[in-house]
């Protein structure tokens, strides 16, 4: 067994969040699939109730139930490994919950259709994140029963809330604390808090090159680090969807200002067997101006995240759409940079 | 006119989204922009109320979340709660443009301040169950929000307000959320539990049956007594000081299906997007609510588009075998890649119209930079007019 250096050893809890549409659950899938291959058990977690896992593995609604969703790729040495998936809710989660520590699940039950539980998670805000981050803490921590003694999954990928609700999602114990000072919830908020806040968890950002999404990026790192005080890890930031330049990178200033050689651009169509080269020169040129224009401006947004000082990993456009192949490529394109 | 093809039927003509008609049009009176996150929804809002204004109504654009810099552009600092003039806005057509940024628990707490005498308000301000309620119940943005609309509708001070959604994990939720606000705090539940601090020990002892007394065994359990406590407060000063969420939610929900309301649903051609779109249109249609149509954001357009993608490879490619003009080699393929991206988009977007043909829609193409300043803003609108 060879054993590879990746920028999260020891990271066991991977949570992923993001501006929305950035594409954040597709990158804890393909995080996911990543930390798998050779022959790794992955648990990947959704807490949105969006059933986006389904749709990102093309599988059919998922229950409150851990399931295999996919089989990660196998690596030169070892067998490729498993993805199983879980859609957690706060209601199932308290029944749960009330189950393992006070033998209370046909309780449980009944007050889930009284609308208690609903009622519960509802009354306390805090209370819905501590019970989501207590199962991702738990499915971390769990080991097996008989022979298999060790760790059941070897990492756990949480596709948690966007950017501007992380802090207080994963704060928990203090948000907590304003509804409950004392109490059984709190105890199980404090000892929740202590995996989120330890080298075993890694917060991960994913963004586009755009300016929103990379200020957001940028004010969440800050959010969490003045929030624990450097006790939550921050991780890496997936930069999605990006594109290769199309000019080399000397043309891209003049082609944004709009100084490219139309003349030559126009002798090249020509050569090339198209009509009208003169009039095609000139929109083609324009859309040369357009994608530099972007470039650069994506340049600006590269050079803020690098100030964040935080491994930064790249994953291409999938212009195809994004499907199965097109995650196992993402995960591909996380391993290769050492992100998994 | 042309009969549809025989064997491969064409898509229909979709309705165009005409949308200086909308705004133009004195007898609309609210535009709701709504759509899921990521789509541009606050910049195509603010689009919509620059170029209403600048056309002559009196707009205030009622934001959430807006990008810093696009903030600025349009003078919102900071978050005050307060509409603003828009520096900057062309007043030639005797419009005007105000614009502010929603702060939920500033208007929570204002909602508190005038219905409740100074002692009772500031006794509910300090319950902890209010403070984390207004700060973070999964449903107080966007019941604010709708509140906040509310309040503008009624100062009489605009002759058309924009709202730009909060931007929720789906589309549906400012819908749902006042009515789940008001369900949860006019609720049976919450009515029971709060029973004996309101009316006393005998009204206690008779809802003290097997049922409660798991309940709140269960509640006291998970949350400590406190919690119940502060809940119990909390729920009694509300109580005496004025008649129910639940009104208020109606009377937004009723002002959202009255006539001059009117709803943009905004979306990328993208699959997510798209899909969030449908449902809401399809939610638009049961509650009765008017639809003006959709607006499609970020579309992607080749100026060269007469010149179609393979051919465009096809070019490329005999100039590159050939080793000669790089430029026009990488000209072509960047066309090529653009032509590709230009009938996916239109794949999704026919995708869209083939199950919503009725729905009218308008598109803005994608913008080559961030906007961040008010021409930005015109171009857009001057985009969607188009």
């Amino acid at each position: 067994m060879t054993t590879r250096d990746t920028d999260w050893d020891g990271v066991r809890l991977h949570v992923v969040t993001g501006k929305g549409g950035t594409g954040k659950t597709t990158m804890a899938g393909a995080l996911a699939l990543a930390l798998a291959s050779g022959g790794k058990r992955v648990l990947l977690m959704e807490v949105e109730g969006r059933q986006g896992i389904a749709q990102l593995f093309d599988v059919p609604p998922l229950p409150y139930e851990e399931r295999r969703v996919a089989v990660a790729p196998a690596t030169r040495e070892r067998p490729g490994g498993d993805v199983y998936a879980l859609v957690a809710d706060p209601e199932s989660a308290l029944v749960e919950y009330l189950e393992m520590f006070y033998n209370l699940r046909h309780a449980g039950t009944a007050l889930t259709r009284l609308g208690v539980m609903d009622f519960a998670t509802t009354i306390a805000p805090g209370l819905r994140d501590v019970l989501l981050t207590g199962k991702a803490a738990e499915a971390v921590r769990r080991k097996g029963a008989g022979k298999s003694r060790g760790r059941v999954y070897d990492a756990v990928v949480m596709d948690a809330p966007p950017t501007g609700r992380i802090g207080r999602f994963l704060n928990v114990s203090s948000e907590i604390s304003g509804v409950a000072r004392v109490g059984p919830i709190r105890s199980h908020a404090d000892t929740v808090q202590k995996v989120i806040r330890s080298p075993d968890t890694a917060i991960h950002f994913v963004t586009v090159l755009e300016e929103m999404p990379v200020q957001e990026t940028l004010d969440g790192i800050a959010e969490l680090t003045s929030l624990a005080g450097g006790a939550i890890q921050i991780g890496g930031i997936m930069i999605n969807m990006t594109r290769p330049l199309a000019l080399p990178p000397e043309q891209v200033k003049a082609a944004a200002a709009g100084q490219l050689d139309t003349g030559e651009l126009a002798l090249g169509l020509k050569t090339a067997g198209l009509d009208e080269s003169l009039s095609l020169a000139a929109e083609l040129a324009e859309e040369l101006a357009q994608d530099a224009r972007g470039a650069l401006d994506q340049q600006v947004q590269r050079e803020r995240l690098d100030q964040a000082g935080q491994p930064c990993y790249e994953l291409p456009w999938i212009s195809d759409g994004m499907d199965l192949a097109g995650l196992y490529r993402l995960a591909a394109a996380l391993r290769d940079q050492g992100a998994a | 006119m042309n009969p549809p093809p025989p064997i491969t039927p064409s898509a229909p003509a979709t309705p165009r989204l005409d949308m200086d008609r909308l705004i133009d049009d004195r007898r609309t009176r609210i535009i709701v922009c709504c759509g899921s996150g990521g789509v541009g929804k606050t910049t195509t809002a603010a689009a919509v109320g620059l170029r209403a204004a600048e056309r002559g109504r009196h707009v205030v654009v009622l934001t959430v979340d807006p990008a810093r810099r696009l903030a600025q552009s349009m003078g919102l600092s900071s978050l005050d709660n307060t509409p603003r003039p828009v520096p900057g806005v062309a007043a030639d057509q005797g419009g005007s443009l105000h614009a502010m940024m929603l702060d939920m628990k500033r208007t929570f707490d204002e909602i508190v301040e005038q219905h409740a005498d100074p002692d009772r308000a500031a006794q509910i301000l300090a319950n902890p169950f209010y403070q984390s309620l207004s700060s973070s119940f999964a449903g107080t943005q966007e019941y604010m929000a709708m509140e906040k609309l509310g309040q503008l509708r009624r100062a009489q001070e605009w002759d058309l307000i924009v709202v730009d959604t909060p931007p929720s994990r789906s589309a549906l939720d400012f819908l749902d959320a006042p009515q789940r606000l008001s369900r949860f705090l006019d609720g049976k539940l919450l009515r029971l539990l709060t029973a004996p601090a309101k009316v006393g020990g005998r009204a206690y002892l008779r809802v003290l049956n097997a049922g409660f007394g798991m309940v709140t065994g269960v509640l006291t359990k998970i949350l400590g007594a406190q919690v119940l406590r502060d809940v119990q407060t909390f729920v009694t000063a509300l109580d005496t000081m004025f008649g129910g969420f639940r009104e208020r939610a109606d009377y937004t929900y009723q002002l959202l299906r009255a006539p001059g309301t009117s709803f943009l649903v905004v979306a990328a051609p993208e699959p997510d997007a798209l899909r969030e779109a449908s449902y809401f249109v399809e939610r638009l249609a049961q509650e009765r609510m008017p639809l003006a149509g959709l607006l499609l954001n970020r579309v992607q357009r080749a100026p060269a588009s007469r010149l179609s993608a393979a051919r465009s490879q096809a070019a490329a490619e005999t100039l590159q075998a050939a080793g000669s003009h790089p430029l026009a080699v990488t000209a072509l393929r960047l066309h090529a890649d653009r032509m590709q991206q230009v009938s996916a988009q239109q794949r999704l977007a026919e995708h869209f119209t083939a199950a919503h043909p009725i729905v009218p829609v308008a598109e803005i193409p994608a913008q080559a930079q961030d906007v961040h300043d008010l021409n930005g803003l015109r171009s857009i609108g001057q985009a969607f007019a188009d």
